[in-house]
Order: C-alpha cells, then sequence, then structure tokens
C-alpha cells in the first residue's frame, strides 16, 4: 500500500487547502494520512513541528475511533480542541485521510466547517484514485 | 505504506522499533535523537507514564538526506511493550513499512522476547503484511550487562529463539551506550528504501521515478 501523489494532485489538494483557509481566514490546513505521514500543508504552522503534529494527530484519532467502538459507534467524524490562544478542528476525509484545521478567535467553528464542506467533494475526487490505484 | 511526494521529491517511510516492555526501544530513539544535529531531526514525543513506560508510542522524525534526487524521510515510532496494550501496538503499526525488533537479552527476559515477536507477526497479519517479508532487522540488546554479571543469553540462542525462521540481519547492541543503535538504523533504513523502490518498479509507478534518475 503506498500513496504516491503526482505534482499535479499535489497542487490540486493545496489549492483545495488554500480555498480553506481564504473562506474561513484560519491559520493553518493540513492534511494527514491516518498513519501519520504528513501529505500536504497550507497557512502559517510558525515554528510547529509539523511531522510531530501529524504523528500525533493520527494516534489522536486512532484512539478516539477505540473509544468509539468501546461505545458501540462506528467512529467519530470529527474532534475539536479548544485552546486559550488556538483551538483545531479534525475532519475525516474519506477513509484514509484527516484534514486538520487550526483557527484563532479571528474566525469561528461554524465558518471553518462550512469551509470544508465546500471543498469536501473535489478533495475526495482528487484522492480517491490514488486509494484505487494501491489496489 | 510509504508517501511518494514527486511535487516535493520526497519519500517518507515508517519504521517501528517493537518488542517487549523495558527492552529498550525509547532508548533507542533517545540515543538516536541526541546524536543526531538539528537540521535533520525533529523533535521527539513520547507519550508516556510517570514510570517512563511508553503508554503510547515515542516518535522521531529523520531526513536520511537523498537517495537518487529523493529526499528520504523516515519516522520513527516505538510501541508499547506492556502484553495488555496490544490495541495501542495495532494502532502504530498501521502504515508500517519497517519493523525493528528489539530482543532483551536478559536470560529472564526469554519468553517475553518470544511473545513479542509472536505478538508481531499477528499484528502485522491482521493488516496484510507477513513477517516473512516486510523489511525486518533484529537487534539483540543490553549486550553490556555481560560485563556487569548479568546473566545474558548467548547471541546463538536469542538466534535460534527468535531468528532462525527469518533469517533477518542482526545487530549486537547495548542502546544506552549507543553501540550498534546506529548500524540497525541504517540497515532497516536501507532494506526500507529498497522495498520501497521494488514495490514501486513492480507495480509500474516507476515513470516519474525514472524521470527524476530512478531510485
Amino acid at each position: 500500500m503506498d500513496i504516491i501523489l503526482s505534482e499535479q494532485d499535489v497542487q490540486r489538494i493545496d489549492a483545495c487547502l488554500t480555498k480553506v483557509l481564504n473562506k474561513s481566514a484560519a491559520v493553518s490546513a493540513f492534511l494527514i494520512d491516518r498513519s501519520g505521514q504528513l501529505i500536504a500543508n497550507c497557512g502559517s504552522p510558525s515554528t510547529l513541528d509539523v511531522s510531530a503534529f501529524s504523528a500525533l494527530t493520527a494516534a489522536n484519532f486512532g484512539a478516539t475511533s477505540e473509544i468509539a467502538k468501546l461505545l458501540g459507534e462506528q467512529e467519530f467524524n470529527l474532534l475539536f480542541h479548544k485552546g486559550q490562544n488556538e483551538n483545531v478542528y479534525f475532519s475525516v476525509v474519506g477513509e484514509n485521510m484527516i484534514m486538520v484545521i487550526v483557527f484563532d478567535d479571528r474566525t469561528t467553528l461554524g465558518l471553518v466547517r462550512l469551509s470544508i464542506n465546500m471543498i469536501m467533494d473535489e478533495l475526495l475526487q482528487i484522492l480517491s484514485p490514488v486509494y484505487q490505484d494501491k489496489g | 505504506m510509504p508517501f511518494i511526494n514527486f511535487s516535493k521529491d520526497e519519500i517518507q517511510c515508517k519504521i517501528v522499533y517493537y518488542g517487549c516492555g523495558f527492552c529498550g526501544k525509547t532508548t533507542n530513539l533517545l540515543y538516536i535523537y541526541k546524536k543526531t544535529q538539528d537540521d535533520v531531526r525533529g523533535r521527539m514525543v513520547s507519550i508516556d507514564t510517570d514510570g517512563d513506560r511508553t503508554i503510547f508510542f515515542d516518535f522521531l522524525s529523520l531526513n536520511l538526506g537523498k537517495i537518487r534526487g529523493f529526499d528520504i524521510r523516515v519516522q520513527l515510532y516505538t510501541v508499547p511493550g506492556q502484553v495488555h496494550y496490544d490495541a495501542t501496538r495495532k494502532l502504530v503499526l498501521k502504515g508500517v513499512d519497517g519493523v525493528v525488533f528489539v530482543a532483551d537479552s536478559l536470560k529472564t527476559q526469554r519468553e517475553k522476547n518470544i511473545e513479542s515477536l509472536i505478538n508481531l507477526a499477528k499484528n502485522l497479519a491482521e493488516k496484510r503484511l507477513s513477517i516473512r517479508t516486510i523489511p525486518l532487522v533484529m537487534q539483540y540488546n543490553k549486550r553490556d550487562l555481560e560485563a556487569e554479571g548479568a546473566e545474558i543469553l548467548p547471541v546463538d540462542v536469542l538466534e535460534k529463539d527468535l531468528n532462525s525462521m527469518l533469517k533477518a540481519p542482526n545487530f549486537n547492541a547495548s542502546a544506552i551506550k549507543g553501540e550498534g543503535v546506529f548500524e540497525t538504523l541504517r540497515e532497516i533504513s536501507k532494506l526500507v528504501v529498497k522495498d520501497v523502490s521494488k514495490k514501486i518498479l513492480l507495480e509500474g509507478k516507476g515513470r516519474s521515478l525514472t524521470g527524476a534518475g530512478g531510485l
């Protein structure tokens, strides 16, 4: 199982993430594989260690999925962490990816969610052949 | 599950250090972290208990440099060794490209090493991976304890117990002193990169790799 993205795929994914940031005024956006690999990111992650951030995001989602199963749910498909200055919103993208948006008080959770919904179909269209290719 | 990004000419791979509790998985990563420069590695992330036992995983990202124009980044993970953390081990194994099995050379840990290796084979099989085909390196850790009078297993016993069927490359190590740590890392990285390039070529996805010089 390999994830192979062409330059064109990456550009299209970057364009989707940029759209989310432009529509929502969020700080940064990440697309992360469920095994913890960073696929793409945009915005200003400042001094953030994006590799560690991706690994912890996948672990966070993995642990939460197990909690969901214990409760008889198939999955919790979104997570939200509120901080003093910054907040993080995690949302599943298809079966294999997680989108993470970091935002502050210049925007709202509702607007972030709306912005993600607007590009979700397009993002799935880009990603589905990548995973189908793996056979 | 390697991630190949043709936009950045970058390959990311995931290597997991596996083994029973207190065998020295975290010590391996800590040594690598301490001995590498800031510009080739990220920060070391550990989720552990107060007693220094890994509860979820340790994580360290390393840049191994370029191979034929591709930046090779490896992500090193450890798993919690204790038997009851099996669900966590399965989560960490998701998307694994290579495994370092760290065996504890102490005689008292003989059974636990074998149990852990069987557990690894089972958890890989659940992900439709075979312990016989995945890039694997055996590390026989804590060899230094013999000098301190501890009873340790001879290497041929460890080989017979753990590696007689698998025939994986093996290294003696003292992770706490750094002996064998980078040798192990070099070997598993080499095997993983070779495996990734082979798979890509077999799947006929090497068109752009060839354009960039091939792997």
